[in-house]
């Protein structure tokens, strides 16, 4: 196991109250694993990676929980630590590729700066890890195009850019926050097949976090769905689109353009998500839930097993969080 | 077709409403009063304007009033800050000198506000040759030191404290003009405001009424700080002998008058520094606090 | 099919980017270079393409944004480039434009009833005293309630300002609306509601939509014909149906291909595009695609095609469908 996140709890305080923005969750990853972590604005999902690299800032905090990176507990890390683990053994990339480069340095400084600073190479040395890495990522004369600054790249450029310094020191786990979200298509497709193909060739595992199915689909091993700030629904990744149980899953699926269909009018789930300040008493997807039952109203659900898969719904279970 | 979605969005949205933030006045008022050094400001500057509004009856003495035999006494518990070198109660005359450099300062900035804004506005939303042609004299101008280009507008103009305001004013205007302009550039290209053409809003309306009201805040802060500068600059026209004409008092025309008598009689020129100095102070706090208050990003969760 | 409301022809603009010490142009962003189409009465036109290739910049000189530099935008029957400057505004009332952005769009000072109660009370379409009802009337079109007139923007959500959006457009009673990326920025669930709304509204109002996405699993749902853009020029424009059945430019095949299915027992082989989308300045005259295409043969980087009915309406613009009737560019 090489990550292993047990009972998570993020909040932060507000003013007008605590916002339990990752709610009691539990997940791991495999060696050479890619997790995906499905979930819409304000399910919790960019928390739940901040939280791992130790960047939550105030008014946030980790309010409880492990997070186990090969049998070590992250949140107990004093920060000299953390850093030193980060960028090195765990990486991350972001969404956007135009604002995470510095505009005024060079790619290759950028890149060589981690390098020389978590693996104590020579610059030389620095220097030919970066070719190398920039290779790697498939970018075409990666020793004319070390040399220039971010905003003479495209944004694939740079997304790949991003992924080569992500990659330089070999990381175990890469976390990719909506790596794609901001490029285009054609570009999207690029860069999941280069995730992939990396995937492969230097055995890492990836934590993929992103609100498009079909990237899910596409790139994951196995898939969580989050819903305001907890899982409600853990499954490999065919099991999850060929049989989705959780009746958000469920919806989300639907409400995705497909294809090969002809239908008229597209499924939608209907409201949108609630308030963190005013959830639900019962399960926080009660009110939007088509399937809705009267004990839904009032219960949370426990994430429970069924044949093979994890799901938060009492259709399928009467177990109840916190009473099992 | 509708009512499905009707029901569920309208019953919805009541409740979601994300967290209903104070009102943006509201909020600001509450980030300003939480910097001592804005409230310090504030406070200062409601009493400048009181003893501006109120002063005439608070002086001791007629401010004009000269008396030769009681001429350069130090202060005492009759002259709390002493008399000047014609014997006149530099007390009342630091009172009357208020409502004078509140005035000046205020309607100053108040001129070179509204000619450097719309004179920005047409720069920074027309574009083009107009833009540079409007701030090339804006760069002209600068180029000139204010206080010399003030002096040269008052010679033109004749002295006097309504010169003094035009001269301070028009001095000011290519600041006004450059910020405005580059507030509106920015402001420009947002959405908001091609919606705003598109609905078929003529230019003028999109200039007031989408645009200005966006950047608002950043030229409240530049006109506090402006008042500051206009102050000063009242004082140093009256410290030439400029600016306002005697027997009005004035503190700068004060200072000037006394600087002969600097080893002599200090108190002379120091109380109308101090009284320059505290009404600077006051404004420059106040429109630090309102740029902090104003600016997102330095205010707290 | 009924007749077309908007007619484009040969439409471009450009943008200088550089100029020498004359002022004479040394780099121009050829944003939209030479395009041609219809849109008919009462369809939804979507126009895809990746960033940069155009669309949007399309969109912006239908509504009146941007001038173009040359061709000729004919809606109704009349040429707005044409018309003076006064006039064109009056016609371009007709033609509105819902925004990508839900944050952007809204003056983050005006209340919500105020932004839709605007275009009305500006153009003068009704005595003041009746404006307050019409603005229920469209919050209500658009699934909002009355009580939300007198909010702000920033306490709503990105699919309720979205809404706001849409009935701001209503507000004048356009005959055809830009929809620029309506969902893109929206989440999953709220998209799908999104879209049903803007059928219904099209059904109800009578609209004509000219749909601008980046994807065409976006466009595939609303539209009734789709358009392809490249790089400024058309690839390809066909039925909805034709295009995602049969496309036969390699970009839009491409584009296609590019889409994530959510089928995981199917995995497709896919087409992946080398390179990216080569910068619009200056650019050369063959095929804009040629850099990057997987059919490319000879003459493709010298030659542009044009954009040719293969039959039933189906244009696509590439030399592998040209038949030997290839145009020399001048």
């Amino acid at each position: 196991m090489l990550l292993e996140v047990k009972n998570l709890k993020t909040e932060f305080k507000l003013k007008k109250g605590v916002v339990n923005a990752v709610d009691d969750i539990s997940f791991s990853v495999d060696k050479g694993e890619i997790l995906a972590i499905v979930g819409e604005s304000g399910s919790g999902k960019s928390v739940t990676s901040l939280s791992i690299m130790g960047l939550i800032a105030e008014p946030g905090k980790v309010a409880g929980g492990e997070i186990l990176f090969k049998g070590t507990d992250l949140t107990k890390l004093p920060v000299s630590e953390l850093q030193k683990i980060r960028g090195d053994q765990i990486s991350m990339i972001f969404q956007e590729p135009m604002t995470s480069l510095n505009p005024v340095y060079r790619v290759k400084d950028q890149i060589m700066e981690s390098i020389m600073t978590h693996m104590k190479l020579s610059k030389e040395e620095a220097l030919k890890r970066t070719v190398e890495m920039l290779d790697l990522v498939g970018i075409p004369s990666p020793e004319k195009r070390a040399g220039d600054y971010p905003h003479q790249m495209s944004g694939g450029m740079r997304q790949r850019v991003m992924i080569a310094m992500a990659l330089a020191c070999h990381p175990e786990l890469l976390i990719a926050d909506e790596p794609t979200t901001a490029l285009d298509v054609t570009i999207q497709a690029q860069i999941l097949e280069l995730l992939y193909s990396l995937r492969e060739k230097l055995g890492m595992a990836v934590l993929l976090i992103t609100h498009d199915l079909g990237v899910v689909a596409e790139a994951a091993d196995r898939v969580i769905v989050m819903y305001c700030g907890k899982i409600v629904e853990e499954a490999d990744v065919k099991t999850l689109f060929t049989d989705p149980k959780h009746p958000y899953t469920v919806g989300l699926l639907e409400s995705i353009p497909k294809m090969d269909d002809e239908r008229e009018r597209l499924y939608m789930i209907k409201g949108m998500v609630p308030n963190p300040l005013k959830m639900p008493k019962g399960c926080s997807f009660s009110d939007r839930c088509e399937k809705c039952m009267e004990k839904c109203k009032e219960h949370i659900p426990a994430l429970i097993e069924v044949n093979g898969a994890k799901v938060r719904c009492f259709l399928y279970s009467d177990a109840e969080e916190g009473k099992v | 077709m509708q009512n499905e979605l009707d029901a569920v969005v309208n019953e919805q949205a009541s409740e979601v409403v994300l967290e209903k933030p104070e009102s943006q006045l509201k909020e600001m008022w509450f980030s300003l009063i939480a910097n001592k050094g804005a409230v310090a400001g504030l406070v200062i500057i409601l009493l400048l304007t009181l003893v501006a509004v109120f002063g005439r009856f608070i002086m001791p003495y007629d401010p004009n009033y000269s008396d030769m035999t009681i001429s350069f006494q130090s202060p005492s518990a009759a002259h709390w800050f002493g008399t000047d070198q014609l014997g006149r109660d530099i007390f009342s005359r630091i009172i009357d000198g208020t409502h004078i450099s509140l005035t000046v300062g205020i309607s100053a900035v108040a001129l070179s506000l509204t000619i450097g804004t719309i004179l920005g506005a047409i720069a920074g939303y027309r574009g083009g040759k107009i833009d540079t042609v409007i701030m090339r004299i804006m760069d002209m101008m600068l180029a000139i030191p204010s206080i010399l280009l003030a002096i040269a507008f008052m010679a033109a103009l004749g002295k006097g404290i309504d010169k003094a305001v035009i001269a301070i004013g028009l001095v000011c205007i290519p600041e006004y003009a450059r910020i405005v302009r580059g507030c509106i550039l920015s402001v420009k290209e947002n959405d908001y405001v091609q919606a705003a053409r598109v609905v078929g809003n003529k230019d003028f309306r999109i200039v007031f009424k989408h645009i200005l009201p966006n950047v608002l805040s950043s030229i409240v802060v530049r006109a506090t700080l402006g008042i500051s500068s206009a102050v000063l600059d009242t004082a140093a026209l009256g410290f030439l002998g400029l600016g306002v004409q005697p027997p009005f008092a004035e503190w700068g025309d004060m200072l000037g008058r006394a600087r002969g008598f600097i080893f002599s009689a200090p108190y002379t020129l120091i109380f109308p520094g101090i009284a320059i100095t505290i009404t600077v102070l006051a404004f420059n706090l106040l429109g630090d606090g309102l740029r902090d208050a104003l600016d997102p990003k330095s205010r707290k969760i | 099919m009924s007749e077309p409301l908007v007619q484009i022809k040969g439409l471009k603009k450009y943008f200088t980017m550089e100029t020498d010490l004359l002022g004479r142009p040394t780099a121009v962003l050829k944003a939209v270079d030479d395009v041609s189409f219809d849109i008919y009465k009462g369809e939804a036109f979507g126009l895809v393409g990746e960033s940069g290739c155009g669309k949007t910049t399309i969109g912006k000189m239908l509504v009146n944004l941007y001038t173009p530099t040359s061709g000729s935008i004919l809606f109704n029957g009349t040429d707005l480039t044409k018309l003076s400057d006064t006039k064109r505004r009056e016609y371009c009332r007709d033609i509105q434009l819902i925004f990508q952005d839900p944050y952007a769009s809204l003056n983050p000072r005006m209340t919500i009833g105020d932004i839709i109660a605007e275009p009305i009370r500006i153009n003068k379409l009704m005595p003041s005293n009746e404006v307050e009802g019409r603005v229920n009337y469209l919050l209500n079109c658009v699934g909002l309630a009355n009580h939300h007139r007198n909010r702000y923007p920033h306490e709503f959500s990105g699919g309720q300002r979205q809404r706001v959006g849409i009935a701001r457009a209503l507000a004048v009673q356009p005959k055809l609306i830009v929809c620029d990326e309506p969902v893109s920025a929206l989440d999953v669930s709220i998209q799908a509601q999104v879209l049903n709304l803007l059928d219904d509204l099209k059904e109800e109002f009578g609209l004509t939509y000219l749909f601008i996405a980046h994807g065409l699993n976006v466009v595939k749902h609303i539209s009734d014909r789709v358009g392809v853009m490249y790089l400024g020029k058309l690839m390809e424009i066909a039925d909805k149906k034709e295009l995602y059945q049969n496309p036969l430019n390699p970009y839009t095949q491409a584009l296609l291909s590019a889409i994530p299915v959510t089928d995981v027992t199917h995995k497709k082989e896919r087409i992946i595009l080398k390179g990216d989308v080569p910068s619009p300045i200056n650019p050369g005259q063959g095929c804009r695609f040629a850099s990057r295409c997987f059919k490319e043969f000879e003459g493709c980087d010298k030659i542009c095609p044009e954009l040719s009915d293969v039959g039933g309406g189906h244009c696509v613009a590439c030399r592998l469908y040209d038949k030997g009737q290839i145009k020399k560019d001048a």
